[in-house]
């Protein structure tokens, strides 16, 4: 901008920007500082809320169950995160090559992304019903001869991974792929000329170019794992006993269903300081200010 | 943070552009078989749940009960659909229907201006604003749902259908002012010379130069808004309450439990909500694929 002759043309003012931010200050970032606010609150979600001091804190700090919805919460980020991201680099590096089917490909690819979060977890749960569902036919090849996917916290857990991968993978994909067609194809044939295998080319050019895809996919599993919530409602309900209660649906327990909103709210403060330091984490560790182009290697 | 990287949206690269890539690929690689292997491999885990949930639409409940999950139906039946319509189901969709025009109109209505004046204004205010809302690309919708249901209540709207479409709008409006905002930069400042030299307001550079401009992102916006809205769950379900205010995504779910055994009516209502979605789909495709590749950025 410098360089240029000083701008002399009429801008806009202010006010075209003004219903927007009325808008989302009023709905998201009020709401942020009002949650830490009612999380030192009693409130039963009608009249007033009335000052609590720390106790809901103390009470968040020595709560088993919300331990383990910590623990439960983690668990599934990680496995699904596991299982989500190599499927969807494969799966959108090779879409974005010169197949002649792509595009069928990617349309059918595309249709889980279009259900709601309800829908999915209502097909999956027909599908998984132990009496008429696949899961009676599919259940006894698999070692669970009553086909009961949802009786045991270890296997209603890797139900919830792969509900979410079938619903979230196609959109990965698409990042993926989306980013793969934008790596410049000179690095690929100087490769080939010196003799670089798949393998190779795989390693050293399209894992390098695609960092920063990976990182913003990555952020995107992690931040979206604090908010698996209809998926496990309609799916398992918490279920078995509290074995897939992750934090958001034990804050929908304790605000929603216990009425104690002030409970609640200590636990949304507690999910919103573990998506921000995931987040952080995250950027800092994956190296996101050293990223640069492996252009400059030419 | 992950989002900020989002940018306009990929475009395809022409047929022309298409044709020269496979030849040169073709020439000189053999088809990677492995990637094309796990790629029809995840195809079969899309599709086949779908096929099963429009087997299963078509099907009687006696047969589906008495045939098992994978029988093809004897007589395809018409009779889910009266089923389906006899619960209520074209209210639901009426509501969905109304909570989607409105969030995509208020969107579009708000985040144009505000997207015109981040990249136009050099109003301090307007950059503090632009922060924030980089800000809420990272607030977990969860989190705030506490406040919000306390801000809904005090202002009258619980149980009502501006209770769906303020904050649902409001947690849309991130992406959305981003994403035009993104498009808008790329429109040329001696565009904006020439129309002030012609004597022309702010705001008709906006309605004349700036939004037709860009107005494949403007669309993108609004598909996906439209998508989100249609989709949305847990607005819906925490601030509102009574069946006559009730949406599809809640709709469902109570039909998971009214039509307890009755999977061929439950998968029918699936499909009949998602049908505007598909056609939505045919119709931008192009333009919701764009929107959700942006997401990733490079």
């Amino acid at each position: 901008m410098s360089e240029r002759a000083p701008d002399r043309t009429t801008r806009p003012g202010v006010w075209y920007a003004v219903p927007a931010m009325v808008f989302f200050g009023l709905f998201a970032l009020v709401p942020l500082v009002a949650v830490v606010v009612l999380s030192f609150t009693h409130w039963n979600g009608l009249g007033d809320p009335q000052p609590a001091g720390l106790e809901n804190w103390e009470r968040l700090a020595s709560d088993p169950t919300v331990l383990d919805s910590l623990r439960i919460t983690v668990l599934l980020g990680v496995v699904c995160w596991l299982v989500q991201t190599p499927l969807s680099l494969l799966l959108g590096v090779w879409a974005a090559g010169p197949q002649r089917n792509r595009a069928v490909l990617s349309a059918v690819f595309f249709l889980p992304l279009l259900l709601s979060g309800a829908a999915v977890a209502i097909v999956w749960r027909s599908l998984l019903d132990p009496n008429f569902g696949l899961a009676s036919v599919l259940g006894p090849l698999v070692g669970i001869p009553d086909g009961n996917l949802l009786g045991s916290s270890t296997s209603a857990l890797l139900v919830i991974v792969a509900v979410v991968a079938w619903q979230f993978v196609p959109f990965h994909t698409l990042l993926y792929q989306a980013a793969a067609r934008r790596i410049p194809r000179q690095l690929y044939e100087a490769a080939r000329m010196d003799g670089a295998t798949r393998l190779h080319q795989f390693r050293h050019i399209t894992l390098p170019q695609l960092r920063n895809t990976i990182i913003t996919s990555s952020l995107l599993m992690v931040v979206g794992s604090l908010t698996y919530f209809e998926t496990i409602l309609i799916v398992t309900d918490g279920g078995p006993g509290r074995a897939t209660e992750v934090l958001p649906f034990r804050m929908y327990e304790a605000g929603f269903r216990s009425y104690e909103m002030g409970y609640g709210a200590a636990i949304a403060s507690a999910l919103v300081l573990i998506g921000t330091l995931l987040s952080l984490v995250m950027v800092r560790f994956s190296g996101f200010s050293k990223m640069r182009s492996t252009l400059e290697g030419l | 943070m992950s989002l900020t990287t989002a940018t306009a949206p990929p475009t395809d690269p022409g047929p022309a552009e298409t044709r020269r890539r496979r030849a040169g690929r073709s020439r000189l690689e053999p088809p990677n078989r492995w990637a094309g292997l796990l790629t029809v491999g995840w195809l079969t885990i899309v599709a086949v749940p779908l096929l099963v949930m429009i087997n299963w639409s078509l099907q009687s409940q006696d047969a589906y009960l008495a045939d098992g999950p994978l029988a093809p139906p004897r007589a395809i039946t018409a009779d889910n659909l009266v089923t389906v319509f006899d619960s209520g189901f074209l209210l639901f969709f009426l509501n969905t229907a109304v909570v989607t025009v409105a969030c995509v109109g208020l969107t579009l209505i708000v985040a144009v201006p505000a997207a015109y004046a981040i990249v136009r204004s050099p109003s301090r205010i307007v950059a503090a604003g632009f922060r924030g809302f980089l800000l809420g690309l990272a607030i977990p919708a969860q989190a705030t749902i506490i406040p919000i249901y306390l801000l809904i209540v005090r202002m009258g709207l619980y149980d009502t259908l501006g209770a769906i479409i303020l904050p649902t709008t409001a947690f849309s409006l991130p992406l959305a002012v981003l994403v035009l905002a993104s498009a808008l930069r790329d429109v040329p400042r001696e565009q904006y010379e020439a129309m002030t030299l012609d004597g022309a307001s702010a705001w008709r550079m906006m309605f004349s130069l700036a939004v037709p401009m860009s107005l494949g992102s403007v669309i993108t916006v609004g598909v996906y808004t439209a998508l989100t809205a249609w989709n949305g769950f847990l607005f819906p379900l925490i601030l509102t309450q009574s069946v006559d205010q009730r949406v599809l995504t809640l709709g469902l779910w109570s039909f998971q439990s009214e039509f307890g055994v009755d999977v061929p009516g439950l998968m029918t209502a699936v499909l009949l909500s998602a049908m505007p979605v598909f056609l939505a789909y045919l119709l931008a495709r192009r333009w919701l694929i764009a929107g959700l590749a942006g997401v990733g950025g490079k």
